[in-house]
């Protein structure tokens, strides 16, 4: 049997499946946490970064010297201090720009100083002499012929002849003839959409301290979803190795996938090299706006064919996803989720990639797939309203199944999307009546999920109590459900077990906390790892007894006998065996390392009613319901966090966030003032409906559910709102004065 | 043991393959199957260099080189898939 198999049919779980206390919940209420910007060190100096104000400019020059003449300013770096052979060349220029500023509020310069106030004083005093260029931050605009163009170089081989050099790559996925399949259709309808960029709004901006000396040995404390990845980053930036480098991933106060890659990081330890002394860098909530990476913002055209029975012949969609000022901007994965939930003989989905004047994007939950949702199941939506379909009717008899073809190619292995989907149908919500001005939206959505290297190291104790060291910052509770998975395998309580995320230096490299992978990935190496430890255990155990190994069991989280020739022996509880090791053998630890690729995909149905008033456009969402595959909930009160959070920052997304740019290609809205995400007043109470269909690639049937969560929240909405407001909103965020222009339209 | 393995390439790098959806290779592994792409199909390179995903029977895999491959399976070529 592979690592990563299912292996609990009719297991009865008496931890896993549990709502116990969360490790980190007493740390985090009373202020005791260590977040990014809570450490300090003796000595140290505090680093800010020069941002350009312009959208697009050649830099002429750089003069330093006023700043580094003030006698609190200990060192000033500039694109010069940094290695100009790393590989990553892009995630360079992003830290500090070379040639080129290329969007408000990239990073050119930085200095340390004293305090945080002189070092701000001295970013003052540098000079820069700019030639500004010609700036574009709207994707359809940098894809014309004549708009200016940020990257000389091109795009790749994949951009057929005649577009932009804004254009990074193009890709496409699909089968069959969609033409034939339009043909085929009694009402085809096409639509063009919209969605603006959103910040994934963590209320934590980036923070980090760093330490690095001149003989390339640091220690870097650090808000990171990924310390191991980072490190290697930072090493790759700095030029130094990247073992010399250990990285200490602090709590986490929200990433949503911001937080995977470095803006400050290697800033502070090039800093710190030069003054020869640590220096922390926190940014402001200005900063992590300008200069972090927020979502695509996309231009997209769809276009279905359904038969009256609601049948959909065939589907077509084209995808223009702006990523900033470099190339990667998520739009492969949006075409590919685009009509994943859907089983269709004639589907094609296109992909641009766009670069802008605007910040480098960054992963937030499912990158791609919300946006790509939002255009598809608003037009499915507008069908079933034309032809005058039950929503959840159409989408079952399209849905994808065990066996279908995707979209974007495989056959699907067992999958939960029409147990999504029946969940919503048998829902209260699905028919409570509405009032006045309100409209009910349902959506589906996919995320594919991730496996990644995961390294986990579980330590016993004397005191019958066990240690657990993974490497995946935890961003959504995992601790307890490390815990969880390691008390059941142990057959011992749950407060027996600590999980602690440990530093690059004690286990072997752990992927990023991404791609709803560390309960799935680190959960299944935490299992193999106490399945390890049981090993060693029972091993000790037949060394008491005089007996073979292979004669003894782990039951119940105790060694006992087994089999004819294994005699009358009393079993040796876990506790026992613990505090004996010493002199059975000596300590014991489990241990598993590897790359899990069985990571389940999943789907989810969320349903919504919203009320909008006529008068103002303002928008009410006043009731929500998420029905989502968790595969198995390991402790159901995270996963049902997870599916609240998703639809809550959904919400912010769908209503009101959005990224405003000026004709000076400067951002308008950096601060949450004027950025507009959801507050708790703002929401209804989101019901939640964990499916559990298992999923094959792990050994409890874990399936990651951080991510799709966030999928269906903005086309589910956009289906309410438009029904609320009798007209189909195609722009995101519907905000009141979209919703007031929308509805005056509709009137003439 | 390679064996003749068909894989199914997404639209775009189709025009690297005289526009077939398909193709076969002789691959026992993973591996085996991006070098044999590499050779066959020139063009595909850059898009391998870049990273992929290998779907086989509907389980996705994004690092594992010496994942067996057989005539039996079905098998898809696939941007590198990550996550937030």
């Amino acid at each position: 049997m592979a690592f990563d198999e299912y292996d609990s049919q009719n297991r009865i779980f008496t931890n896993v499946g549990t709502r116990p206390v969360r490790p980190d919940g007493i740390d985090k209420v009373t202020g005791r946490a260590m977040f990014g910007a809570d450490m300090s060190a003796p000595g140290m100096l505090w680093g800010a970064v020069l941002r350009s104000p312009h959208a697009h400019a050649r830099i002429r020059s750089i003069d330093t010297s006023k700043a580094e003449a003030l006698t609190q300013v200990k060192a000033v770096v500039t694109r010069a201090d940094f290695n100009e052979g790393a590989s990553q060349q892009d995630v360079l220029d992003n830290c500090m720009a070379g040639e080129k500023v290329l969007y408000d509020g990239h990073a050119l310069a930085a200095v340390a100083a004293t305090s945080r106030r002189a070092a701000e004083k001295a970013l003052r005093l540098i000079e820069v002499d700019y030639d500004v260029l010609p700036h574009v931050t709207d994707v359809d605009a940098a894809m014309k012929p004549d708009a200016p163009v940020i990257r000389e170089s091109g795009g790749d081989e994949s951009v057929p002849d005649g577009f932009s050099k804004n254009v990074m790559s193009m890709c496409e996925f699909g089968h069959g003839d969609v033409e034939k399949g339009f043909a085929e259709a009694d009402l085809v309808m096409e639509k063009s959409f919209k969605t603006a960029a959103a910040h994934q709004g963590y209320i934590e901006p980036h923070a980090c301290l760093a330490s690095l000396g001149n003989d390339g040995r640091g220690e870097l404390w650090v808000c990171t979803q990924g310390h191991f990845y980072i490190r290697n980053l930072c090493a790759d930036v700095v030029g130094i190795d990247s073992t010399q480098l250990r990285v200490v991933a602090s709590e986490i106060g929200g990433g949503f996938g911001g937080k995977t890659t470095v803006f400050i990081e290697p800033v502070a330890l090039a800093l710190s090299r030069k003054a020869n002394r640590p220096v922390k860098i926190m940014m402001t909530r200005s900063e992590v706006f300008r200069a972090t990476g927020p979502t695509s913002s996309t231009s997209m055209d769809v276009k279905i064919g359904m038969k009256r029975d609601g049948t959909i012949t065939a589907g077509l969609a084209v995808n223009r996803f702006q990523g900033g000022a470099y190339p990667g901007s998520p739009v492969d994965m949006g075409a590919m989720c685009s009509f994943a939930c859907y089983a269709l003989e004639n589907v094609l989905s296109v992909g641009y990639d766009v670069v802008c004047n605007r910040p480098k994007q960054a992963a937030y939950r499912a990158p791609g797939s919300p946006m790509a949702a939002f255009a598809v199941e608003s037009v499915i939506d507008s069908l079933c309203q034309e032809l005058d379909l039950d929503p959840v009717e159409v989408r079952l008899k399209n849905a994808s199944r065990e066996g279908t073809k995707a979209s974007y190619g495989p056959r699907w292995p067992q999958i939960g999307l029409v147990e999504t989907l029946r969940a919503a149908k048998n829902h209260p919500h699905y028919s409570a009546p509405l009032g006045p001005n309100q409209g009910r939206g349902l959506a589906c959505g996919f995320w594919f999920n991730h496996g990644g290297e995961t390294s986990v190291s579980l330590a016993l104790s004397q005191d019958g109590t066990v240690a657990l060291s993974v490497g995946t910052p935890d961003i959504g509770g995992s601790r307890a459900s490390m815990c969880l998975m390691a008390a059941e395998e142990l057959g011992i309580p749950y407060e027996k077990v600590r999980a602690t995320v440990v530093d690059t230096a004690s286990l072997g490299y752990n992927d990023v906390s991404h791609g709803s992978r560390v309960t799935y990935a680190s959960g299944l190496a935490t299992i193999k790892a106490a399945r390890d430890a049981k090993q060693k255990l029972c091993g000790r155990a037949a060394k008491i007894w005089g007996i073979p190994e292979e004669a003894v069991v782990w039951e119940d989280g105790m060694a006992k006998p087994a089999g004819h020739n294994a005699g009358e022996h009393d079993p040796l509880p876990f506790a026992e065996l613990c505090r004996s090791m010493g002199q059975t053998g000596g300590p014991i630890s489990g241990h598993f390392e590897a790359t899990p690729e069985g990571a389940g995909v999943s789907f989810a149905t969320h349903l919504v009613d919203a009320e909008v008033d006529p008068e103002t456009g303002a928008t009410r969402v006043t009731r929500y319901t998420v029905c989502q595959d968790a595969g198995k909930a390991i402790h159901p009160a995270y996963v049902e966090g997870q599916f609240q959070g998703g639809a809550a920052q959904g919400i912010g997304w769908a209503l009101n966030e959005e990224y405003i740019y000026g004709e000076d290609g400067r951002l308008q809205n950096a601060g949450f003032l004027d950025y507009r995400i959801p507050v708790a007043s703002d929401l209804p109470m989101i019901d939640t409906e964990i499916v559990e269909v298992p999923n094959p690639g792990h050994p409890y049937g874990v399936r990651g559910v951080g991510e799709t969560s966030i999928v269906p929240p903005l086309a589910a909405i956009a289906n309410a709102v438009s029904r609320a407001a009798g007209v189909r909103m195609t722009e995101l965020p519907m905000s009141p004065p979209r919703i007031l222009k929308a509805l005056k339209d509709r009137d003439g | 043991m390679a064996e003749t393995v068909t894989v199914e390439l997404f639209g775009s790098l189709r025009r690297h393959a005289e526009g077939a959806a398909t193709v076969t290779v002789e691959a026992a592994t993973i591996r085996d199957l991006l070098e044999a792409l590499r050779d066959a199909y020139p063009g595909l390179a850059p898009q391998i260099s870049r990273g992929v995903s290998v779907s086989i029977d509907g389980k996705i895999y994004t690092e594992a080189m010496f994942q067996p491959l057989s005539a039996e399976n079905e098998v898809v070529l696939l941007p590198r898939i990550a996550g937030g």
